[in-house]
C-alpha cells in the first residue's frame, strides 16, 4: 500500500511537470494553492482508503460495506452519487449557455427521487444483497435475468463514467494546464485503488466527504454572488440578460427543448433512468434496513433539491460576472477557456481568487474520483456477482468473487481512460442524459416490473429487457447524435437526441408481452413464487440483515 | 420461505392492512409528482410562452419560483412519507413478524 502510495506521488508529480512545459502555450500561471488542496485530498482520501482496505475482507465488505451505514450517511452518498461532474459542471455550464433551460435539466433530475422511495428503495433493500439484479433475479432464471442486467449496468457504468472523464479532463487540463490524456489517465489510476483497495466502505466515504466539501463550496459561491447583488435575485438576472447574447430569452424555457417528444423523452428519461442507475440503487444494499432505506431518500432527496436551487444561481451569476468586462480574462479567442462546463470554476476564481479556485477544483477534481469509484464498482459487481458467482462458477467462494471484482476494477478503469480519451469533445451533459436513457430503458421495466407485477417470467423479462436495451441502444446510434455528430451521415435516421419516450415504453409492452405468451411450465412456478417475494418485499421477513449479510 | 409462512402472512389481517395503506400513498404521491412534473414538461414543450411570464415590473419569469416549488414539493412529498412508513406501516410490519414468530 504504502509503495502503491509512492507511486501515485510520483506519477502525478510527473504529471505536474509535464503541465509545467505546455502551460505557457495555455496562458495558465501554475495556482500553488489549488495544487496543495488538490494534494491535501488525495492524501486524504489514500489514507482513508488504506483504513477501509483493512476492514475489507468479505464479498459483502467489499460491495456493501458490510451493511452497516445509516440513513444519513448514506443518503449523502447518494446525493454524492448524483451530484457528479456532469451535474456540477455540465449543468451549471449549460445555464451558463442557455440560462433556464439549463434548470429544467435540473428540475427533472429531481423528480426521479420521490418515485424512488414510493416504489423502490425498501423493496430493493428487503429483496437485495450486492446488485439490482439479486431483486430481477429473485423468483426467475439467474442465468437469463443477471446475464441481461450485467449488459445493462454496464452499458450505464461505460456511458456514465465517459462523461465524468470528459468532465475530469478537462477540468485538469484547465487547472494545471497539463495534458488532456494525462489528466485521465491520473483519474484512472487514483479510481482503481480506491476501489480495489477500500471497496464499498472507502467509496462511500469518499463519497460523503466530497457531497459536504460540495455542498458547502456551492454554497460559498452562491451566497458571494447573491452578495453582489444585495441578495435580490432579481438584479442578478437583470444583470445576467443584459450581459448575455440571447437577452431576456435566457430567464424563460427557449428552443432548448424545441419539441413536445423530445421534452417528455428527456424527462421519462431522467425520472425513470435515475431509478435504474445501477450505481445508486447498489447504495441501498448498504444500510440496514427498510426503515434506513426510507431515510436516505429523504436527505438524498434533501441534499440533491438545495444542491439544484444553489446551482441555479451559481450558473447565473456565472453568465453576471464572466460575460463582464473582468470577466474577458477567461476567455480565449471568443470562447471560454476550457469551454462551457469550466464556468463555474472560473466563476470561483472571480468570486474568491486564488484560493477559493483551488478548493472548487479540488472539490471538482474530488466529484469526479468519488463518481467514477462508484460507478467501476458497480460494473464490477455486475460482472464479479452476477456473471462469475451466478453465472460462470457458482460455487465461486468468497476470496474468488472479491479477487474477480478486483481485477475487473482495473479492467473497467482502463476501459473508461481509453473512451474518456476518444470522446474528448462530447458535451458531458449529453452523455449522462443518454446514461439515464439506458437505464430507463434496460433496468428500470425489469426491476419494477419483478417488484410488482406477479405474471412477470423469465422469458418476458430476459426477451423484454433485451429488446429494450438493444431499442435505445440503436436509437442513440441511428440519432442526430452519434449518426451526424460522431459518424458524420447527413442525416439522422431517427430523429429525436432522446430516445426514453419509445424504448422505455418499448420495454414494457415486450416484457408485458412475452410474460403473457408464456405458458411455460417454469413460467407458472416463478408466478408462484411471486407470493413469498412480495412478503419479504413488504415486510423484510427473510431479508439479509447488517449482520449476516 | 416455507410454505406455511406465506399462508400464515397473506391471511394475517394486518398484512392485507399493510400492503392496502402502504400502496395506497404510494399510488396517491407518486401520482401527485408525476402530474406535476408533467404538467411542467408539457407546459415546456406546447405552450413554453406561459412560463416566459414576467413577475411584476421585474425580468424574473415565473419560471423561476415554479421549478423551486417542484424541488420544495418533491422533497416535501417524501417527508410524508417516510413519516407514515416508518411510524405506522413499521408498527405493522413489527405485528406482523410478532404473530408467525413461533413459525420462523
Amino acid at each position: 500500500m504504502l509503495r502503491v502510495l509512492a507511486l501515485i506521488s510520483i506519477i502525478a508529480l510527473s504529471a505536474f511537470a509535464a503541465g509545467d512545459a505546455s502551460f505557457e502555450a495555455s496562458k495558465r500561471e501554475l495556482n500553488i494553492p489549488a495544487i496543495i488542496m488538490f494534494f491535501i485530498f488525495i492524501m486524504g482520501t489514500l489514507g482513508l482508503t488504506y483504513w477501509a482496505a483493512k476492514k475489507t475482507k468479505s464479498a459483502s465488505d467489499f460491495y456493501t460495506a458490510g451493511g452497516g451505514i445509516t440513513g444519513f450517511q448514506n443518503g449523502l452518498a447518494i446525493a454524492g452519487d448524483y451530484m457528479s461532474a456532469a451535474a456540477f459542471l455540465g449543468v451549471s455550464g449549460l445555464i451558463y449557455l442557455k440560462g433556464y433551460d439549463g434548470v429544467i435539466y435540473a428540475v427533472s433530475f429531481l423528480v426521479g427521487w420521490p418515485i424512488i422511495l414510493f416504489f423502490m428503495a425498501e423493496k430493493l433493500r428487503n429483496l437485495g444483497k450486492f446488485t439490482f439484479a439479486d431483486i430481477a433475479a429473485y423468483r426467475l432464471s439467474q442465468k437469463e435475468i443477471r446475464t441481461l442486467a450485467a449488459f445493462g449496468t454496464l452499458s450505464v457504468v461505460v456511458l456514465y463514467l465517459i462523461a465524468q472523464m470528459v468532465g475530469a479532463g478537462k477540468l485538469i487540463q484547465v487547472l494545471f494546464g497539463m495534458e488532456y490524456e494525462f489528466a485521465v489517465i491520473l483519474v484512472g489510476v487514483m479510481m482503481i485503488i480506491y476501489v480495489t483497495f477500500g471497496g464499498m466502505l472507502a467509496t462511500t466515504w469518499v463519497q460523503i466527504i466530497k457531497a459536504c466539501l460540495l455542498l458547502s463550496g456551492v454554497t460559498f459561491m452562491a451566497v458571494m454572488v447573491l452578495y453582489h447583488f444585495d441578495f435580490n435575485f432579481e438584479s442578478l438576472a437583470v444583470t445576467a440578460a443584459e450581459r448575455h447574447n440571447d437577452g431576456e430569452a435566457i430567464l424563460a424555457p427557449g428552443g432548448f427543448i424545441s419539441d413536445p417528444i423530445s421534452a417528455i423523452s428527456l424527462g421519462m428519461a431522467l425520472m425513470f433512468g435515475t431509478a435504474g442507475l445501477p450505481h445508486v440503487l447498489m447504495r441501498f444494499f448498504t444500510v440496514g434496513n427498510a426503515k434506513e432505506a426510507r431515510k436516505s431518500v429523504v436527505y438524498a432527496t434533501g441534499f440533491v433539491g438545495y444542491f439544484w436551487i444553489i446551482i441555479t444561481i451559481v450558473g447565473f451569476g456565472a453568465i453576471a460576472f464572466l460575460n463582464s468586462d473582468a470577466g474577458a480574462a477567461y476567455f480565449v479567442d471568443g470562447k471560454l477557456f476550457g469551454g462551457n462546463n469550466m464556468a463555474s470554476i472560473h466563476l470561483s476564481h472571480m468570486l474568491g481568487g486564488n484560493a477559493f479556485l483551488g478548493f472548487i477544483s479540488a472539490v471538482a477534481f474530488a466529484t469526479i474520483l468519488a463518481v467514477v469509484s462508484g460507478l467501476t464498482l458497480s460494473g464490477a459487481s455486475a460482472i464479479s456477482h452476477d456473471l462469475y458467482s451466478n453465472v460462470i462458477n457458482p460455487n465461486a467462494t468468497d476470496e474468488q468473487v472479491v479477487k474477480i471484482s478486483r481485477i475487473t476494477v482495473v479492467v473497467v478503469g482502463f476501459v473508461g481512460v481509453i473512451l474518456g480519451i476518444a470522446f474528448e469533445q462530447q458535451n458531458i451533459a449529453y452523455m449522462v442524459g443518454l446514461a439515464f436513457g439506458i437505464a430507463a430503458s434496460a433496468n428500470f421495466p425489469i426491476l419494477f416490473l419483478s417488484i410488482y407485477w406477479r405474471g412477470l417470467t423469465t422469458r418476458g423479462a430476459f426477451l423484454g429487457g433485451l429488446t429494450g436495451l438493444v431499442t435505445a441502444v440503436t436509437l442513440v446510434i441511428l440519432g442526430p447524435i452519434v449518426w451526424v455528430q460522431i459518424l458524420g451521415n447527413a442525416e439522422a435516421l431517427f430523429p429525436y437526441k432522446h430516445p426514453a419516450l419509445f424504448s422505455v415504453t418499448i420495454a414494457f409492452v415486450a416484457i408485458w408481452f412475452f410474460s403473457k405468451v408464456d405458458n411455460s411450465e417454469r413460467g407458472k412456478t416463478e408466478k408462484e413464487l411471486f407470493r413469498a417475494q412480495n412478503i419479504r418485499a413488504n415486510t423484510g421477513i427473510g431479508a439479509s440483515g447488517a449482520v449476516d449479510h | 420461505m416455507k410454505d406455511e409462512l406465506v399462508e400464515r402472512i397473506e391471511n394475517n389481517p394486518k398484512y392485507n392492512e399493510l400492503l392496502s395503506k402502504k400502496n395506497s400513498l404510494g399510488i396517491k404521491l407518486g401520482i401527485f409528482v408525476l402530474v406535476m412534473f408533467y404538467a411542467y414538461i408539457l407546459t415546456i414543450a406546447f405552450n413554453k410562452e406561459v412560463l416566459a411570464t414576467k413577475i411584476g415590473d421585474g425580468v424574473t419569469t415565473i419560471a423561476f419560483p415554479i421549478a423551486l416549488a417542484i424541488l420544495i414539493i418533491s422533497f416535501l412529498t417524501t417527508v410524508i412519507y417516510v413519516r407514515k412508513a416508518n411510524g405506522e406501516y413499521e408498527d405493522l410490519v413489527n405485528d406482523i413478524k410478532d404473530d408467525v414468530k413461533d413459525i420462523m
